[in-house]
């Protein structure tokens, strides 16, 4: 009985990494602009796809360098077409934009790439690793492209931790977050702050997509990952980039020991047409949470003064 | 205010508004040509199955009026709409295209089964019948309750049946499989919903335990699902899923080290474009056929010389061997064939979707007439009837051996002790809940 | 010139506070409404009833829900197509268990029941503001999803999952063409939106719009949270449970719980956005602008007579849709409605410039 459960937590925390890979795009420019970029799912596929088409016709390493120049470049266009027209409005009005944007993308990626799943050929290997096959029976579990990509993440996130603090533009971006005006007024360039936010976003979503691509291949439906994305979000915090990986990890292993676990017993009591409760689990964990710390584990306290 | 930059917005509104009234309008199609629309999928979740199945349509048309001047000198005019595998946008489709050309739509193929379940209900008001070949409900095959719906060539229930008799077969009979356990991870969906009658009705009558796993669309979230069958140890795995779900649960298997050589899709889980995303994990899995298998036939010297060579064809000449190209081969062949057949009775002129029901309910396609065709070795003979509207139930085992589709077992024929009984129910349920009088319908 | 109030006198309160003071205005509503009604069946083809006009009113029905609980109340629902699936389920169940109940009851039940779930999801809204909010929304929405994915009583134990309603009938006349079903729907959309608009004009419309504009001052003055976010979640989900039935009843016939997704909720939310938030009027504009634009990007290549493979152009819908969006959004962040009541104020002056 402990084998399974220890099993399916471990694959939880390794997919709940990759989740908060994706939550990461969103605080990062959530923290910056205080837009919900709601496009983030879109970019990831965009990402996912330009680096897998390109990767068919040049070495891996190249096809990453064009792929973050598109990815810069798509940062780029949107700052230039859309959120420079949308300064000052509210918040609802820019999410409502960013949608648009996602829609945008969608499409946009899908007709320049296509519509077939494509590859990502990163050469992780695929076959599963047994565990600790002495003290459990069959072993325990561990897929390495999995492994390998929660690695990867981490060092991201911790890349990124250590970027805001420490260098100059990292303290500039947080500025910008807690204030806009008073950074303007210190000398800060709004404008080019939001460029490089959304360029590193982009950058994270090229990584995202490059690990759930390799995972299930490069189609449409990798967009929809961000659906996944957003209970993480809300749970770690919105401003919080430590809060995306904790909440990351709770979701991941929350969602995958409520539907190994939780779900056979709701099967059975209730006489349901079979499982899928991760569908749900995930959000009801998060707002749960919520009740208890509205504003996340680690966002950031709103203070509302009248 | 915003003065200036008002007037001409209003205007740009006004002009939208205008030309959106103007969208409505449709245009017309000259007398002599049938009219059919094609709903397919060419975007979204479901595209890389959707996109070969409706590039084979499009194809089989094209090389009609192309080679043979259309049915009796009738040409086919064909208009594809994008449904994404969605219910309500399959249905707008439907409602846009059905009325189109001088005699209305002759049939629709819908490609997914949630949404022949909702055409089903409109289907028999607006007089066009459903080819829902190799899927749709199951207890549609009785023609006297569901006079509109044609599930040609084997329903879901057939394919679970002949899935069930070659796993059987292995085990060394159905008497071996009790005690064992059979998972179905299927879409959550009508589509995947559709076997677990049969599955559970086969496990009464011989002891194994079936367990259901679905998956929601668009299916790519099946970690915990695979999980669970490494837990639960299942002897067997059938596969019901359909676009990325395939290969996603394929690379799933390989991820949780479940032997694909123990996994058997339906139909619609064995095309290359399942196989080939998980490499060289996926040798070993095997799939049933909807009678064909993969690789080009005698049709295809008449497709290469009149669509091909002359650029008017939809795919990739290297995929025109494809398994969902050849059904869409097959699919529209089977959808000509019965125009034809109704021309025969009614005349050589574009036929209403009365006169094709007819003509589908008659449909007789004897082995020469196949050869003829240019399906031999393909499809077996078809014979529909108002009783039978399936017209054929047999189908083979086909494995993937890393680079191709090998066929692996004899012809099974699906059991009719077993399901016949069970469609008589379904439909006289649905009859009774619908307030139906059974009857087959005569068309003059 | 045309539209001014010059020679309106009120001579009392009641006319002092109708809903359209200006004798204009309420000319132009009575006529438009008796153009609906009377002119429109004349030269309507079925296509336009079945796809335009039908989707049209019932999705405004829901984007006047919507736009209650977003527009008015300021809380962030994206849990829209969750409680149109109540409704819809609602209906179906009460309309197979008991025939003999009157359609309108059975519609209403569905709002009753829509609005009894909506006050549920709608508790954390008293703890739970902004995005956070939006985003726990989104559990209501997967989970009614799913329940009535798997909960067997929903859909009377179909192994489909998938239901389907026969014929409907108002007191012996069966609503089954288009052109009725449309009078039908158009009937119960005006008296929706009229109850809706006096709502609003009320005592708890303002109280919405209080909590929506500041709700810790709203507090402060005496307005309880509680009465006027649950109140609010209460009729928003009423109106969206209606539509979800008439939706499912007219519009689908037969339904599965995919076709009340998150996609669903976007496209409400997407409607009152465009429409304008915090108005009426929004709602019908912005359900006649997300219903239409699909249509008419779909119609451009074959009026333009440029041939394109469907994939192509599924592609450009897309692009076109988000692109429109964000047009919008920099052009009119307000909305629809709010072009609307620019134009009003220069005709007002017209034809002179101030």
């Amino acid at each position: 009985m402990l084998g399974p459960v220890l099993e399916t937590l471990i694959g939880g925390l390794m997919t709940g990494v990759l989740y908060s890979l994706v939550a990461l795009g969103f605080v990062l420019i959530f923290k910056a602009s205080g837009v919900f970029n709601f496009a983030q799912g879109a970019m990831v596929l965009f990402a996912a796809l330009s680096f897998a088409r390109l990767s068919e016709v040049m070495p891996l390493v190249l096809a990453f360098a064009f792929s973050v120049l598109i990815m810069i470049a798509l940062a780029y266009a949107i700052e230039f077409l859309v959120l420079r027209h949308l300064v000052n409005q509210e918040g609802i009005i820019l999410f409502m934009a960013t949608l648009g944007i996602a829609y945008f993308l969608e499409g946009f990626g899908q007709s320049i790439w296509g519509s077939d799943i494509y590859k990502i050929g990163l050469g992780l290997p695929t076959n599963p690793i047994f565990i600790l096959e002495s003290v459990f029976p069959g072993g325990l579990l561990i897929d390495p492209t999995e492994l390998i990509a929660a690695t990867i993440c981490a060092m991201m996130v911790l890349v990124l931790a250590v970027f805001f603090q420490v260098t100059r533009v990292g303290r500039a971006l947080r500025a910008v977050a807690d204030d806009h005006q008073a950074a303007q007024s210190v000398g800060i360039p709004l404008n080019r702050i939001w460029l490089m936010v959304w360029a590193v976003s982009g950058l994270v979503a090229l990584v995202a997509g490059m690990m759930w691509g390799a995972k299930l291949g490069v189609q449409f439906s990798l967009s929809l990952i961000a659906l996944k994305a957003l209970p993480v979000l809300i749970l770690g915090g919105l401003t919080s980039i430590p809060g995306a990986i904790v909440g990351g990890l709770i979701i991941g292993a929350g969602e995958k020991l409520a539907e190994v676990l939780l779900g056979p017993v709701l099967i059975r009591t209730f006489d349901l047409a079979g499982g899928g409760i991760e569908n749900w689990f995930a959000y009801v964990l998060a707002l749960v949470f919520l009740l208890i710390r509205p504003q996340g584990l680690f966002g950031e306290r709103i203070i509302e003064r009248v | 205010m915003t003065g200036k930059t008002m007037s001409r917005k209003h205007a740009g509104i006004a002009l939208a508004a205008l030309l959106g009234a103007l969208a409505t309008a449709a245009p017309a199609l000259a007398q002599n040509e049938q009219f059919v629309p094609n709903l397919v999928y060419r975007t979204g979740a479901y595209a890389p199955n959707g996109v070969p199945f409706a590039n084979g349509i499009a194809d089989y048309y094209k090389l009609i009026n192309e080679r043979d001047g259309g049915i009796n000198g009738v040409k086919i005019v064909f208009e594809e709409c994008d449904t994404g595998y969605a219910t309500d946008r399959g249905v707008e489709c439907y409602e846009r295209l059905k009325g189109k050309g001088p005699t209305g739509a002759a049939y629709v193929i819908p490609l997914s089964t949630g949404i022949t379940f909702a055409l089903t209900e409109k289907a028999p008001a607006d007089k066009i019948p459903i080819i829902s070949m190799g899927y749709g409900r199951s207890e549609s095959r009785d023609g006297s309750v569901f006079q509109w719906n044609f599930p040609l060539l084997g329903t879901y229930w057939t394919a679970a049946d002949i899935l069930l008799q070659h796993i059987a077969k292995k085990e060394g009979g159905f008497d071996r499989l009790k005690g064992k356990k059979i998972a179905l991870v299927y879409h959550d969906s009508p589509y995947g919903k559709e076997p677990i009658a049969l599955l559970q009705k086969r496990a009464q009558m011989h002891g194994f335990e079936p367990l259901l796993f679905p998956v929601t669309h668009p299916g790519v979230e099946q970690k915990a699902t695979w999980l669970q069958i490494r837990q639960n140890r299942p002897d067997y795995v059938l596969l019901w899923g359909w676009g990325v779900m395939n290969s996603t649960a394929i690379k799933e298997a390989v991820a949780v080290g479940y032997p694909r050589d123990k996994m058997y899709g339906v139909w619609w889980s064995g095309a290359e474009q399942d196989v080939r995303p998980a490499e060289g994990g996926a040798t070993g899995y095997n799939s049933a056929t909807l009678q064909h298998t993969s690789g080009r036939f005698k049709l295809h010297e008449d497709l290469k010389k009149y669509v091909y060579d002359k650029g008017q064809g939809t795919a990739r000449w290297e995929d025109t061997g494809e398994i969902l190209y050849v059904r869409g081969l097959i699919n529209a062949m089977l959808g000509v064939e019965a125009i034809r057949t109704a021309q025969e009775k009614f005349g050589k002129k574009p036929m209403t979707g009365e006169q094709v029901r007819w003509g589908l309910e008659n449909l007789n396609l004897t082995a020469d007439r196949l050869k003829q065709l240019g399906f031999e070795g393909e499809v077996k003979p078809v014979k529909v009837s108002c009783e039978d509207h399936e017209g054929a139930r047999t189908g083979r085992i086909q494995t993937w051996d890393g680079k191709d589709w090998k066929i692996s077992s004899d012809w099974y024929t699906s059991d009719d002790s077993v399901i016949a009984p069970m469609v008589k129910e379904a439909a006289a349920r649905y009859a009774s809940e619908k307030k139906l009088t059974p009857g087959c319908l005569v068309t003059n | 010139m045309l539209y001014r109030e010059v020679g309106q006198f009120k001579t009392s309160y009641t006319a002092d506070q109708a809903i359209f003071p200006i004798a204009q205005d309420r000319w132009f509503v009575v006529v438009l409404v008796a153009f609906a009604f009377l002119a429109v069946p004349l030269f309507a083809s079925q296509y336009f009833y079945t796809e335009v006009l039908i989707p049209v009113l019932i999705l405004s029905i829901a984007a006047i829900g919507l736009n209650i609980l977003t527009g008015y109340c300021g809380q962030l629902s994206l849990g829209s197509g969750g409680f149109m699936a109540v409704g819809a389920y609602a209906a179906y169940n009460l309309a197979l268990r008991l025939p003999q109940t009157n359609i309108i009851l059975v519609f209403l039940f569905a709002g009753v029941m829509a609005m009894l779930v909506g006050v549920l999801f709608g508790l954390p809204s008293l703890r739970i503001k902004g995005f956070y909010l939006a985003v726990a929304t989104l559990a209501s929405q997967f989970f009614l999803e799913w329940a009535f994915a798997r909960v067997k009583w929903f859909t009377n134990y179909a192994p489909s999952g998938s239901v389907a309603v026969g014929r409907v009938e108002l007191f012996g006349i069966p609503i089954d063409t288009p052109g009725r079903i449309y009078i039908f729907v158009l009937a119960v959309a005006v008296v929706l939106a009229l109850a809706a608009k006096n709502l609003v004009r009320g005592r708890l419309g303002r109280m919405w719009m209080a909590i929506r504009d500041m709700d810790i001052a709203a507090e402060i003055i005496g307005i309880r949270p509680l009465h006027a976010k649950l109140s609010a979640f209460a009729i928003s989900s009423f109106y969206i449970g209606v539509a979800g039935a008439l939706w499912a009843f007219f519009r689908l016939g037969s339904w599965e719980p995919l076709a009340f997704d998150v996609n669903r909720s976007f496209q409400v939310l997407f409607m009152i956005i465009i429409g304008g938030l915090g108005t009426i009027l929004g709602s019908f504009l912005g359900a006649a602008f997300i219903v239409l634009v699909p249509i008419f990007l779909n119609q451009l290549p074959s009026w333009l007579g440029i041939g394109m493979s469907t994939d192509t152009i599924s592609h450009i819908e897309f692009m076109l849709f988000g692109a429109i969006i964000v047009f919008f959004l920099i052009v009119e962040p307000h909305g629809l409605a709010r072009l609307w009541a620019i134009a009003k104020e220069k005709l007002r002056l017209w034809p002179f410039p101030y």
